[in-house]
């Protein structure tokens, strides 16, 4: 069991990680990097949701008909979305502002969706849950990752904390769309070049 | 409700809040289907044809069922419902009486489900409280300039496809560094119309 766990979380944050690796759930990984706060509770808020509604979904595996099990999981998944969403509503409202749409857009996610149909519909409850939350764990280090030289380099800061003095120049670029773009054609690239995997490419997600 | 004219919306969909280039939604079928220039220009079309719709549909009933009940918060589930309802029927429809449309549009339908770009869409519309023609102008631009995005990068992707690329590079991380320059250029259009 323990060896079973070790191996799904090695997996799902290093040798398989949903965002480098399987190039899924990019959208919130591109928008919300320019600070390392709003990184970080994206990233929770997707563990908090990928680990339940892979658990959910597993739970009710048997009793699932195969040709809805789409809408079911859609509506697994916008339950606990609501949840992140009235939680961050009530008690971080700044946040909330600041993340807008991307916290509803947590649904369309296709990690969550990729692991309930990959992991969770074959897996008893408690390997999903695992599975879950180390594929969201993985997607949070690297939006960490990301936003870290977005926000160094943008604002001369981590966490609102000034680290680079105030005589750093911003690099405005970084801080505006396209340098996300380039932050994670990076990060792919170092980790293809350098983390070869054994499994042939997969050309991209379908969801 | 913002005093914005819908034709600004629509402008401003399409170029300075490009979906793609400034709001990052809908990347996922952006980087897996824009290898030909034809299949992309099929699923923007279908997407731009869905985005319209569902725009509508969600803003009737987020603004004459939801907020008169006092449900807001659920507004996620409704909108993905309703999206996913108003695709199931466009394939059944599409399927029944024009095959031809059908073989053009039919494989990216159930994809849309799924493209961030389009819950996206409704969830901004409520964020910024657009009215009816301001929705159905930024529905109908988003769709557009998502189209424009996609057939732009297919046309670079084609003509790059046998320039060799150092390693690790090739696939989605030269995709990414091709988007980033467009939305490098596409920066140069702010200014020119302002939303929000």
């Amino acid at each position: 069991m323990a060896a079973k766990t070790k191996k799904i979380f090695t997996l799902g944050v290093w040798k398989d990680n949903p965002v480098y690796r399987q190039i899924l759930g990019i959208c919130s990984a591109l928008a919300v990097t320019n600070l390392m706060l709003n990184s970080l509770v994206m990233g929770v808020g997707l563990i908090f949701v990928t680990s339940l509604s892979s658990f959910t979904v597993s739970l009710l595996r048997n009793h699932t008909p195969k040709h809805i099990r789409m809408m079911v999981q859609t509506l697994i998944i916008s339950g606990y979305v609501i949840i992140v969403d009235i939680f961050l509503k009530a008690y971080l409202p700044s946040m909330s502002e600041a993340l807008g749409p991307y916290v509803g857009l947590i649904i369309t996610n296709c990690i969550i969706m990729g692991r309930a149909e990959a992991f969770a519909q074959f897996n008893t409850p408690i390997p999903s849950f695992f599975d879950g939350m180390a594929n969201g764990i993985g997607y949070a280090l690297v939006l960490l990752f990301i936003a870290f030289f977005r926000e160094l380099l943008g604002f001369g800061s981590l966490f609102g904390f000034n680290i680079l003095g105030p005589n750093w120049v911003s690099w405005t670029l970084m801080i505006m769309p396209p340098g996300a773009f380039f932050m994670l054609a990076i990060v792919i690239w170092i980790t293809k070049r350098y983390l070869p995997g054994d499994e042939e490419k997969k050309g991209g997600a379908t969801a | 409700m913002i005093d914005i004219h819908p034709m600004v919306i629509f402008f401003a969909a399409i170029f300075t809040n490009n979906m793609i280039l400034s709001n990052f939604l809908g990347m996922c079928s952006f980087i897996a289907v824009s290898n030909e220039i034809k299949t992309s220009l099929s699923l923007g079309q279908a997407v731009t044809f869905v985005l319209t719709f569902t725009t509508l549909l969600n803003y009737v009933v987020y603004h004459y069922i939801m907020v008169p009940l006092g449900l807001e918060y659920l507004r996620y589930i409704v909108f993905i419902i309703v999206i996913a309802a108003f695709v199931q029927l466009v394939e059944m429809i599409i399927d029944r009486y024009f095959q031809t449309l059908y073989y053009a549009l039919g494989i990216f339908l159930p994809l849309i489900t799924v493209n961030c770009a389009i819950l996206g869409v409704s969830l901004f519309m409520v964020i910024r409280d657009y009215s009816l023609m301001q929705s159905l102008a930024f529905g109908v631009g988003s769709g557009l300039g998502w189209t424009l995005a996609i057939v732009m990068l297919a046309g670079i992707r084609q003509r790059i496809k046998k320039n060799p690329l150092p390693r690790g590079l090739e696939g989605p991380g030269i995709t990414l560094i091709i988007t980033g320059l467009m939305a490098l250029a596409f920066v140069g259009f702010s200014g020119m119309v302002t939303i929000q």
